[in-house]
């Protein structure tokens, strides 16, 4: 091969490389937007964090809210339930977690969890259901206590605690 | 060659307004706006003052769906104030526990609420006709913003021959020129804010502006990123033509 | 093949050996897009087959990521429409490029089109390229008509009430067919339903006919300017990288005039009225369909009978079946046929003619200029070329693509 071809190879290759080089960016640029397309839209971000007015809440009383798409149960207790939850021995719980840990300091009355089930998903019954007078999932049987941990049956953690705050005594924010 | 130049002329007809162009009318006034051209921006302060027209004068009749109270940080609204100012609506939600209907504050992420329940309602309380939902009234009108513009400012007193319909306005930029919706804005109509002075052109200026953005929220970010994909587009072009030149300089 | 019978054996490694062993993938595309010997005075006209290709694929990817955010229901379509250009991250970039995409992919076709009617490409051997572009033509049409529907806006439902009550013109079953396709007694929510069921599945067909188009070209290879067929592989070059850097650089142009259309102009192509909601008790002032059906609806228009109309509408495409047998000059390309050469011109200008004339009004003096430009359309395939062909003395062809293009790049 004569100097000058290769010298012309060597160009070409040159302006091949960095023409498919551009090409890629361009191409790798071009798909962002579609993945992001498929990230939660703006009116599905609107809804991530949710305002809640607990101030009709006595306590015993136990309201259920949809954020994200899910139940929430918040769960005003009383003084024996408080008693009751925070007296349950660490070794007991499938789960364990103190009461404390699963609420807000000076708000400690207030439990908030996610109403779904641990073990598949389906919603637990409240208003005192299973054998530990808080919540009773009817699919397969598990028992939740008035903290909402696991006490009894299949499911494997303790019914989850979402990102929360209060906003002022009236009214808590959920995620 | 032959085909691309009968290619860019079609598209050059095409793009012209002429394809649609109605018989008789009143050619519009053409105001420049600061969102027209490849470097359109909204003025911010006229879209808020544009707002407060919308707001006041015809959020009566004519509904704004598709905007939500959170959009309104776009134009330059804080936290605070789109939270209070939709507190300030009643939205309708529900049912309850009872099966009931409910209303309710408005909170920042729900929509504008409609000032008629349904479009019977509105054209009963209208005399028939529709006060149709504004929010993508600029793309649904031929050369929109200059049409908008033109409208608010084209009440005239009908000519001696026309014989005016029932509960009708003569308006020359109107198809037909005769409009179910009278006159609706006048000097000082609105107190601005800002204490802009409110003639019927400034509000008028600033009520499309409002709308303007209403119809396109996504037209900033779209410049901006049209701006830097063609500029990639053209390198990429004259890159690979340099390219070409040379790969085919071996071809005999 | 034997137009391939000399190139380079492809060397593959142990992993692509392979696969290539149990599925030719690796050999098929070296052969076939890699090696495929090409004539190497293919001017820019042949860019547009390449680009028609790559804007189908647009097409299919921005259609895909839309479906995942429509609603194709009467009720809900036009304001999920709306939810992805407001509320879906970039979904008015998807929605846009989707819209002005469709325009794109028919200006890109038309050229591809008037290429083969300039270069006599639909003439022996390629009169099955030609009708399968055809079918991918027509194809393209009916994705086109179904997808304007789905936005569900005044455009949408008029476009589809006008032109599927046209089939009410066959006589006898004409009424059936049109409840038959609209699954109800005028466009509602059944018809939309449908449409996009179809919308979404017409693609992936013209994807297969596209695949049959490249293989039956892949028998006698592609034409050239001069008309004058591949004679020895001095006439040919490989198609990489000579073509593939070529079509890149189309594409660079190509994506130019797309990306200011979808930033800067994007609803320029299109329809104010379709922002409107669609309203059965409310008529548009002008019905018009996007631009690239306006030479066929001014067709429609132009006969004044509705059976009449609808014959001739999809008569002036089925003519072009018959090209092969009403254009037989032995000399394939415009470049060395003088009286063809104006006759084109006059044609593609009429073409042209006939688009605008299809946005006017059905009155006055756009009634008569349809119907002249109307009968030049068929008058062209019909007598202007079985007579041209008589009566044309062709200029001298060059002896091979290698001396022609020898020629021109002294």
């Amino acid at each position: 091969m004569s100097d000058q071809k290769k010298i012309d190879n060597n160009k070409r290759d040159f302006v091949a490389l960095t023409a498919s080089a551009v090409a890629g960016v361009g191409a790798a640029s071009a798909v962002i937007p579609f993945v992001k397309s498929m990230n939660p839209a703006k009116d599905v971000q609107a809804l991530a964090s949710i305002e809640v007015n607990i101030s009709g809440l006595e306590p015993g009383d136990e309201m259920k809210v949809k954020w994200r798409g899910k139940p929430v149960f918040i769960k005003r207790r009383t003084e024996a339930e408080l008693q009751t939850a925070r007296s349950v021995s660490l070794d007991e719980l499938p789960d364990p977690e103190t009461d404390s840990d699963r609420v807000k300091s000076g708000k400690e009355e207030f439990l908030v969890v996610l109403g779904v089930c641990t073990h598949l998903g389906c919603v637990p019954l409240g208003k005192g259901s299973g054998e530990y007078d808080a919540w009773f999932c009817p699919c397969h049987g598990s028992h939740y206590d008035v903290s909402g941990r696991i006490r009894k049956g299949p499911a494997p953690k303790n019914l989850l605690v979402p990102e929360y705050s209060f906003v002022n005594d009236d009214i808590i924010k959920i995620g | 060659m032959l085909t691309k130049f009968l290619k860019i002329s079609l598209l050059l007809v095409l793009t012209s307004n002429n394809v649609f162009a109605a018989g008789d009318a009143e050619p519009l006034i053409k105001r420049i706006w600061q969102f027209e051209g490849v470097k359109g921006s909204i003025d911010k302060r006229s879209a808020q003052r544009g707002f407060q027209v919308y707001k006041e004068v015809c959020a009566s009749c004519h509904s704004l769906k598709r905007v939500y109270f959170r959009n309104l940080a776009e134009i330059g609204f804080n936290e605070a104030e789109i939270k209070s100012l939709a507190a300030t609506y009643q939205i309708t939600d529900g049912p309850d526990e009872s099966g009931d209907m409910y209303e309710r504050a408005g909170r920042a992420s729900d929509k504008f609420p409609m000032p008629y329940p349904n479009e019977n309602a509105a054209r009963a309380a209208n005399g028939g006709a529709y006060p149709p939902d504004l929010s993508l009234i600029v793309k649904a009108r031929p050369d929109g913003a200059n049409y908008l513009y033109s409208l608010l400012n084209g009440y005239r007193n009908p000519p001696e021959s026309l014989n005016l319909g029932d509960g009708m306005y003569y308006n020359i930029y109107y198809p037909g020129k005769q409009i179910a919706m009278p006159s609706p804005l006048s000097d000082g109509l609105v107190e601005y804010a800002d204490n802009t002075n409110a003639t019927i052109d400034q509000m008028s200026v600033d009520l499309v502006n409002f709308l303007q953005w209403t119809a396109e929220p996504e037209m900033e970010a779209r410049n901006r990123m049209g701006i830097k994909v063609i500029l990639f587009l053209i390198a990429f072009t004259i890159l690979f033509y340099i390219a070409k030149k040379r790969i085919w300089s071996d071809v005999e | 093949m034997s137009k391939n019978s000399k190139i380079p054996p492809l060397k593959l490694g142990p992993v692509s050996g392979w696969i290539d062993e149990r599925l030719p993938v690796f050999s098929y595309v070296y052969e076939h897009l890699g090696q495929y010997r090409t004539p190497k005075n293919l001017s820019y006209f042949w860019n547009f087959g390449s680009l028609a290709g790559i804007a189908l694929v647009i097409q299919i990817v921005t259609g895909i990521f839309l479906a995942m955010h429509y609603t194709p229901h009467a009720d809900h379509a036009f304001d999920s429409v709306e939810h992805i250009m407001r509320d879906v991250n970039y979904g008015w970039l998807i929605r846009y490029l989707h819209a002005v995409g469709a325009s794109m992919f028919f200006v890109v076709v038309y050229a591809h089109i008037a290429r083969g009617l300039f270069f006599g490409s639909y003439k022996k051997p390629r009169e099955i390229i030609w009708f399968l572009g055809i079918f991918i033509f027509l194809a393209m049409m009916a994705t086109a008509f179904m997808g304007y529907v789905l936005p569900w806006g005044q455009m949408s439902f008029w476009g589809a009430t006008v032109i599927t009550n046209l089939f009410s013109a066959i006589p006898l079953i004409g009424d059936s067919i049109v409840t038959w396709l609209w699954g109800g007694y005028s466009v509602d929510n059944p018809t939309l339903n449908r449409f996009f069921a179809l919308h979404y599945l017409l693609p992936f067909i013209i994807v297969g006919i596209v695949i049959l188009h490249i293989i039956a070209l892949h028998i006698p290879g592609s034409s050239n300017p001069t008309g004058v067929e591949i004679k020895t592989e001095k006439d040919t070059i490989p198609f990489h990288p000579y073509y593939t850097i070529k079509d890149l650089f189309g594409l660079g142009v190509f994506l130019v005039i797309f990306m200011y259309f979808v930033f800067f102009k994007p609803n320029a192509l299109g329809h104010p009225d379709n922002y409107i909601p669609a309203n059965p008790l409310v008529t548009p002032a002008h019905i018009v369909p996007e631009w690239y059906f306006l030479p066929f609806y001014a067709i429609l228009r132009a006969v004044p009978d509705k059976l009449g109309g609808v014959i001739a509408m999809f008569g002036a495409i089925a003519i072009l079946f018959l090209l092969p047998w009403l254009d037989k000059s032995k000399t394939h390309s415009g470049y060395y046929r003088p009286i063809f050469k104006w006759f084109y011109v006059l044609f593609i200008l009429n073409v042209v003619l006939l688009g605008y004339l299809g946005a006017k009004p059905a009155e006055g003096i756009y009634v008569i200029a349809s119907r002249i430009s109307t009968l030049y359309y068929f008058a062209y395939f019909l007598a202007i070329l079985p007579l041209i062909n008589k009566y044309e003395k062709p200029l001298a062809l060059p002896k091979s693509i290698d001396e022609n293009y020898k020629a021109k790049h002294q």
